[in-house]
């Protein structure tokens, strides 16, 4: 792994990226089995499913850029997970985001 | 849809997504791991978490202040320019000959300053521009008295980085519009002059509506190009004088590689190519919408 010490690997990135190779792939699937069918929502545009993972991916990345300078990132509460595992406000803004993700999905 | 669809058609794509693989995302991939770290070289690096971007999202923070300084700077010098070689481009474009050897005269002097390098046209303007051996600044400095140069002067350097660039990129605009003007059929115009439609009538009612599409593409590009502009400012002012035209894209390299804070420019440069991404899916969503629309309007 020597050879990969500069792109820097940490584990949260590390579970992010593995996240989005998730969805990719189970689109992939998903694409195949049941192929992708244009569909006009309430921002009237045709879109596929891809392209609503694409908004959503987007917007939640947004919602967290807005959310930061806002609200902060102070801990809110503390899991009794090893010594204390320490939540973020932040993650406020990753549920409403899986919120708004559901929500493109369900009406874009 | 009757179409067969052959799915293993995919695996032609699959050369032009290795390239995009290690000429884009593995180097996304990095400076995304590289903006939650903190490191001094030595390909060690400490945790940061969110650190970064709470800096650069705050602006009473010095990394912050600067980010949305230079970010206000970039939209102001897109929408300087915009403003500027947008309906410059077209009244160019209206004003071009229709036909003869002219035409060509025209389109190869227009292409002429698309054809030149950026650091090249930064070149010719951080000579031209000077007041002491430059034409255009001893002619504005000597002969007309009014004080002007962009290595002190806020004004004069802006002056300078947005009249380049108009000078640089108004003939892609012009040309877009040319080739949009052309499309039209002469019928259209001969309507009108039966009607007796006025000069103004007809810009407003055939020629604009013609136009939409390639104004789109010319306004996108235009936007992208100045908002990520780096070398032609940078030649000229250096990002001076203090920062009055440090850029996003300026201030970049200055935190990466002057001050070699590769956390705080890679933090920097998610959030820069989230806006640039936006803003590219709203343009396009926008432009395949007016294709889609087109065949309706007959």
């Amino acid at each position: 792994m020597e050879s990969l010490a500069w792109m820097a690997w940490t584990p949260a990135t590390l579970i992010f990226y593995g996240l989005i190779a998730l969805a990719l792939g189970t689109l992939t699937v998903m694409a195949i089995r049941h192929p992708e069918v244009e569909r006009v929502g309430i921002l009237r545009i045709p879109t596929t499913r891809g392209d609503r993972f694409f908004i959503a991916l987007l917007g939640s990345a947004f919602i967290h850029l807005i959310f930061l300078p806002l609200f902060g990132a102070d801990t809110i509460a503390t899991l009794p997970v090893g010594e204390g595992l320490e939540v973020s406000r932040l993650w406020l803004a990753s549920g409403i985001s899986l919120l708004y993700a559901a929500a493109v999905f369900r009406w874009v | 849809m009757d179409k067969p669809l052959y799915h293993r058609a995919w695996f032609l794509v699959l050369p032009a997504f290795l390239l995009v693989v290690f000429n884009a995302v593995v180097p996304m991939m990095t400076v995304v791991n590289y903006s939650v770290q903190d490191t001094f070289g030595n390909n060690q690096f400490f945790w940061n978490g969110i650190g970064w971007y709470q800096e650069l999202l705050d602006p009473s923070t010095e990394l912050g202040g600067r980010f949305y300084d230079s970010l206000g700077r970039n939209l102001l010098f897109s929408a300087i320019i915009l403003a500027i070689e947008v309906p410059l481009g077209v009244l160019v474009a209206l004003s071009m000959p229709r036909a003869g050897w002219r035409v060509a005269a025209c389109l190869v002097l227009m292409a002429l300053p698309l054809l030149v390098p950026w650091n090249v046209v930064g070149t010719i303007w951080q000579i031209f521009a000077r007041e002491d051996i430059g034409l255009f600044g001893y002619f504005v400095n000597h002969i007309l008295g009014i004080t002007y140069n962009y290595t002190s002067g806020v004004f004069s350097a802006w002056f300078t980085i947005v009249v380049m660039d108009v000078w640089h990129w108004t003939s892609l605009i012009a040309l877009l519009s040319y080739a949009g003007l052309k499309s039209i059929p002469d019928a259209y115009y001969q309507a009108a002059a039966i009607d007796g439609a006025s000069r103004w009538a007809v810009f407003t009612t055939i020629q604009l509506p013609k136009l939409r599409r390639v104004l789109l593409i010319g306004v996108l590009l235009r936007f992208m190009d100045s908002f990520m502009i780096y070398t032609e400012p940078f030649v000229v002012t250096g990002g001076g004088p203090g920062n009055s035209t440090t850029i996003l894209s300026i201030d970049l390299v200055k935190i990466a590689l002057g001050q070699f804070d590769l956390g705080k420019a890679a933090a920097m440069s998610i959030v820069y190519n989230l806006i640039i991404l936006a803003v590219c899916w709203v343009f396009y969503t926008v432009m395949t919408q007016v294709d889609a629309q087109r065949p309706k309007e007959g």
